[in-house]
């Protein structure tokens, strides 16, 4: 049973391939030592592969390396051809077919036990280890995937709530948890595929009250809990590696996902239950017809051309347009005409925490000119036009002064304290959040309206020509 | 408890703080690429998938096994291509190669 206990070199493989996984995540953190942090990672993950193949005396041999190829070419292949802008949604179905994968190993080792001469007196906490697993692995599935159709916008991304949720919630839980029990006193595969099932609701149910904004700190949970799926089923097969790698990435992920919160200014249960206790009922998502002062790209150009100090808010509508390489072109323009500009980038700017320092990196912005919100944000009043482009939850002021709003409590960045505000945008549409934003109201406050691209580069060319 | 189960215990209370300690550290610019890694760790449970695949002889079992398989593979394989197809763009981003 415990094959990382037998002799060989396979233990001893396992050991180099969990050091590879630690040092990996070391150099991760990092931006120097990142990539190759992450090939010794992927050397590691091979290296395990290799081992278990050649060492595991194993039947079926040719179907298992077809299944991996195939397994190869179609994560390959999405990874490569993924836009930048879905990166979020990529991690999320990654991590949910890697929790599917341990719930269906878990249910097959249930199957296995079941099939012993006395199942009843099999080691309990084994049996409890592969409960967790099978019911961990599915919730991690369905809640990716929920988590999939609101970043791909399937499904609407605001907070589903309907009134029964927190009960279905608490039964579905109470049924695992007697599921479970079951399954430790008389292991029955029935009992396996009900928890199997229960467990996919409860990632729904977890999942569809999440706020779009919030939904990159789910998957980081997701990711951290798909971790421990792998860490009990490496405890139920016997591999010391899974249980090493699937903990390093439980405990890693946790520590990560509230330090994301943090950055949001939220705690991590206030983002899963908050819209349940029906604090943001605010964000109706109406358009109001206040009126609003906008303005051509010409008369932009003149602000920007003869303003000393400006900033620039990229956000997610900046990617999704594929503006943002008209934009470092106009940074660029803009300083050779002596003025200094900067990009203020809020943290969880795009769908995901970094998301937009990946973005920018694509457009082949220096990474100097990436100022941090903490960095910038006492300069904002110095600086004579702020250009938020494609963004909006980051500088609403109702994070400070609304009380019950979705974003509220999350630390924004200063746009409101410049001379100018300059708003490209689309349309009068709310952000990710679903809430109106006040600065588009502000007296200070221009709107350029217009695709994010073709507007730049019109706003390129008049200043050129100034 | 088993002399056994002292040991995973002892692997896992360990690999907890060292899960907490090498990452305690992380720039806000890499969380993406730092969440994209882990999760491609995880997918180790291809090992896991392989095991149970090659050591049975029911044929619903190879069928379930190798579904696991194949999803095992996509988070893993996936996970460090997409990972290190991030991780380019930053060291990218300083050489201005040219483009278009």
């Amino acid at each position: 049973m415990i094959e990382g206990f037998s002799g060989g070199w396979a233990p001893f493989l396992y050991l180099v391939a969990a050091v590879c996984f630690i040092l990996a995540l070391k150099g991760l953190s990092s931006p120097k030592t990142a990539r190759n942090g992450n090939l010794l990672g992927a050397f590691g993950a091979v290296l395990a592969t290799v081992t278990v193949l050649v060492d595991g005396d194993l039947d079926h041999m040719a179907a298992i390396l077809i299944a991996i190829a195939i397994g190869t070419v179609v994560g390959a292949v999405g990874a490569r051809r993924v836009q930048m802008t879905q990166m979020p949604q990529l991690v999320a179905m990654f991590n949910g077919v890697g929790g599917g994968a341990a719930a269906l190993v878990a249910l097959l080792e249930l199957d296995r036990i079941t099939g012993l001469a006395d199942p009843g007196s099999y080691p309990t906490f084994n049996l409890a280890a592969t409960a967790f697993t099978i019911l961990v692995g599915s919730v991690s599935f369905s809640g990716s995937a929920v988590t999939f159709a609101k970043l791909q916008e399937l499904m609407t991304s605001r907070p589903v709530i309907f009134p029964g949720l927190p009960i279905a919630f608490g039964g579905s839980l109470i049924a695992a948890i007697a599921l479970a029990v079951v399954i430790g006193a008389d292991p029955r595969m029935w009992a396996g595929i009900a928890l199997c099932l229960v467990g996919l609701a409860l990632g729904v149910l977890l999942v569809l009250p999440v706020g779009g904004a919030d939904v990159p700190i789910v998957i980081s949970l997701l990711n951290a809990f798909t971790g421990l799926t792998v860490a009990a089923g490496g405890y139920v097969l016997g591999n010391t590696l899974l249980l090493i790698a699937g903990t390093l990435v439980g405990a890693s992920g946790t520590l990560l996902t509230r330090l994301m919160a943090k950055a949001m200014g939220r705690s991590v249960a206030n983002i899963l239950f908050g819209a349940l206790k029906g604090g943001s009922t605010l964000g109706g998502g109406e358009v109001s017809d206040r009126p609003v002062r906008s303005a051509g790209p010409a008369d932009i150009a003149i602000v920007l051309a003869y303003a000393h100090r400006v900033i620039i808010v990229p956000g997610y509508g900046l990617a999704v347009a594929q503006a943002q390489h008209s934009l470092r072109e106009l940074v660029d323009v803009l300083g050779e005409r002596g003025i200094e500009v900067d990009y203020a980038i809020h943290p969880v700017a795009g769908r995901m925490p970094g998301h937009m320092n990946v973005l920018l990196a694509e457009a082949q912005v220096p990474y100097d000119q990436l100022k941090e919100m903490d960095d910038i944000n006492g300069e904002f009043k110095q600086a004579d036009v702020v250009l938020v482009v494609g963004a909006n939850d980051v500088v609403n002021p109702a994070a400070k002064t609304t009380p019950g709003a979705p974003i509220y409590g999350m630390p924004i960045l200063n746009a409101d304290q410049a001379k100018q505000i300059v708003f490209m945008k689309r349309s009068m549409r709310p952000g990710f959040a679903g809430i109106e934003n006040e600065l588009l109201f502000d007296p200070k406050t221009t709107l350029l309206f217009g695709d994010a691209k073709d507007t730049m580069s019109k706003l390129l060319s008049a200043v050129k020509a100034l | 408890m088993s002399p056994e189960n002292i040991v995973w215990l002892t692997f896992f209370v360990l690999s907890v703080f060292v899960g907490i300690e090498v990452i305690s550290k992380v720039s806000s610019t890499l969380h993406t690429p730092l969440m994209s890694g882990a999760n491609a760790i995880h997918g180790i449970i291809l090992i896991g998938a392989i095991t149970v695949t090659g050591t049975t002889e029911s044929t619903p079992v190879v069928i379930v096994g190798l579904i696991a398989i194949v999803l095992a593979a996509v988070n893993m394989v996936g996970g460090f291509v997409v990972t290190d197809r991030m991780l380019e763009m930053f060291s990218g981003g300083r050489k201005k190669e040219p483009r278009e």
